[in-house]
């Protein structure tokens, strides 16, 4: 079995995005491409207006990952839970794939009979401990998100602090949108260590507008730019979906 | 609850007492008694079945309720723990309700307090023997290869007589080397900035000082600045912590590598037989008192040796 490596996008916002491309069109394109979306809700008072929260639950499902809407205070725990979470869903639909393949039919771990799915679940554990990682975080930094910025940079090392204590490698990238001059800015590069963070975030200003679907638009090719770089040096890593295992 | 599809994480939470829970796959039936608990993935409900009262784990996710069956069996393997509750079933259940199947699993249902407030009730000696016994529990866990990860009192369970501690919610075990699978931020070394969170014994070591100081500060307090000397400044400031001081501050600083060593230290410490760095007050007044009387006791054994000494010297001057 080859090991290949997951790739995810991890969108925090505060509410609706109001510039450019449907956000949730951009959450299907990633998802075809084999990138998984998942968003972050944060909320300011009691609940979410009924728009946001329908985008959140939209960019989430058309991205294949998962959502969920917090308070600023319970970010920390929820961005390294919805992580963890959503890889292991795509290990499983990728065990579950493999499990179509080898029965023929269309069955998956759940059509198992109980005393069969550990040793599935031990593997899709076993992945989800060894399997390299792509995080891209795009911050939304519009409006009212300004203030939540301190708790976000902490859930984030926090993010690092729980990933990093796998076996599996990691790869870090960090977006903000909007960007000083264009929709979105990119305020760290790909790098093994989020904590590099620190020093450019403070230096951020929030704008009006919230231009999510560009944000997510850039984020999709950022992945293939780093794709494109290695099969120039010739080291090429297939996705999971073009059957990397 | 974690994150989860909210109409179906209603439904998992308020099962009605009285719905019966059928396995499609072992056919086996269960009754709803009562609610014992939410977990981050899951609920955990009072049953009743043919064998009489169990506990019963519902999920919206398979995997969850597949992993933690897996640590479960092999918990069953290692004889005469208290580890966690036995696995008696897992299966899935159509919930006509919501249209859905909700795999679950059935352990032996537990019947005890949970660890703050049996302490409540029964007084704070307690503390440190349930302490010991959980970390001989530990012991046994960390030399099959595992971490128990989401240590935190309501993750432990007081039982029978005598009082026996038991672990319940496998959900954050682990194996060593590997990441905490579930945490708990309050008990969670990573959070308070003192290390990783790769899954080894000083891990659930941690937790188990953040229980102490938990039990001797009932109200929840949050991080500051600097994590280690804001748990020490509590420790000193509390009389039952600062008897522990040494012990607590090396679990915290992760540097206990069995769960052994740090019995015995506590063993120790509890007979203030280790060498305390820091303020010395009244224990080390006892200690001195002990020392005052121990050379009492000296003196006297060495006058009736010299009296003995001369009556046999006397005795021989007689014949």
């Amino acid at each position: 079995m080859r090991k290949g490596t997951l790739r995810q996008i991890l969108l925090i916002t505060d509410g609706c995005s109001n510039h450019g491309e449907d956000p949730i069109a951009m959450a299907a394109l990633a998802k075809e491409q084999g990138i998984t979306v998942n968003v972050i809700g944060v909320l300011d008072q009691d609940v979410m207006d009924e728009h946001g929260l329908r985008e959140v639950e939209g960019i989430a499902t058309a991205g294949g990952g998962i959502s969920q809407v917090v308070y600023a205070k319970q970010l920390s725990q929820t961005v390294q839970m919805v992580t963890r979470k959503a890889m292991t869903q795509t290990l499983q639909g990728v065990v579950n794939r493999e499990l179509k393949q080898i029965l023929g039919s269309n069955i998956s771990m759940e059509d198992l009979p109980p005393e069969k799915r550990g040793e599935v679940m031990e593997i899709v554990d076993e992945l989800g401990e060894t399997v390299e990682l792509e995080v891209l975080i795009l911050i939304d930094t519009s409006g009212s998100m300004k203030t939540k910025l301190p708790t976000v940079k902490e859930a984030l090392f926090d993010l690092s602090l729980s990933l990093n204590a796998r076996m599996g490698d990691n790869l870090f990238s960090v977006f903000v949108f909007p960007g000083k001059q264009e929709d979105v800015e990119k305020i760290l590069d790909w790098t093994p260590k989020l904590e590099a963070l620190s020093s450019v975030f403070p230096k951020l200003t929030s704008g009006g507008l919230t231009p999510t679907g560009p944000a997510l638009r850039q984020a999709i090719s950022h992945f293939q730019k780093k794709r494109s770089l290695r099969s120039l040096i010739g080291r090429d890593e297939s996705y999971f979906e073009e059957s990397s295992m | 609850m974690g994150v989860m599809n909210p109409i179906l994480k209603n439904r998992l939470c308020k099962l009605p007492a009285g719905t019966v829970i059928v396995g499609k796959w072992h056919k086996q039936a269960y009754k709803i008694v009562k609610p014992l608990g939410n977990g981050a993935n899951g609920a955990v409900y009072l049953a009743e079945s043919k064998k009489g009262l169990v506990a019963i784990k519902v999920s919206d996710s398979s995997t969850t309720i597949t992993s933690e069956v897996n640590v479960l069996k092999r918990f069953s393997k290692v004889q005469g723990a208290a580890l966690g509750p036995s696995l008696l079933d897992m299966d899935d259940w159509w919930d006509q309700k919501i249209n859905r199947t909700i795999p679950f699993y059935v352990m032996e249902y537990i019947k005890g307090e949970d660890f703050f407030s049996f302490i409540r009730k029964r007084g704070k000696e307690w503390l440190v023997i349930l302490v010991l016994q959980l970390l001989s529990a530990l012991e046994q866990l960390h030399e099959e290869g595992w971490v128990f990860g989401d240590l935190k009192p309501e993750n432990v369970l007081v039982a029978g007589n005598p009082p026996t501690i038991r672990l319940l919610d496998v959900g954050g075990t682990t194996l060593q080397g590997r990441a905490v699978k579930e945490f708990t931020e309050f008990y969670d070394r990573g959070y308070w900035g003192l290390g990783s969170r790769k899954a080894d014994p000083a891990y659930d070591l941690f937790a188990v000082a953040m229980m102490m100081i938990h039990a001797c500060y009932p109200t929840k307090f949050e991080r500051k600045e600097n994590g280690r000397k804001q748990l020490f400044t509590m420790i000193q400031a509390d009389a039952t912590l600062r008897k522990y001081e040494h012990v607590l501050m090396k679990a915290i600083d992760g540097s206990y590598v069995r769960a052994m060593d740090m019995k015995r230290e506590l063993v120790a410490a509890i007979h203030h037989d280790v060498p305390r760095a820091g303020i010395k007050q009244s224990p080390s007044r006892k200690q001195h008192h002990k020392k005052k009387r121990s050379g009492m006791i000296e003196t006297a054994f060495i006058v009736v040796t010299l009296l003995c000494m001369y009556a046999l010297y006397l005795y021989g001057q007689i014949l």
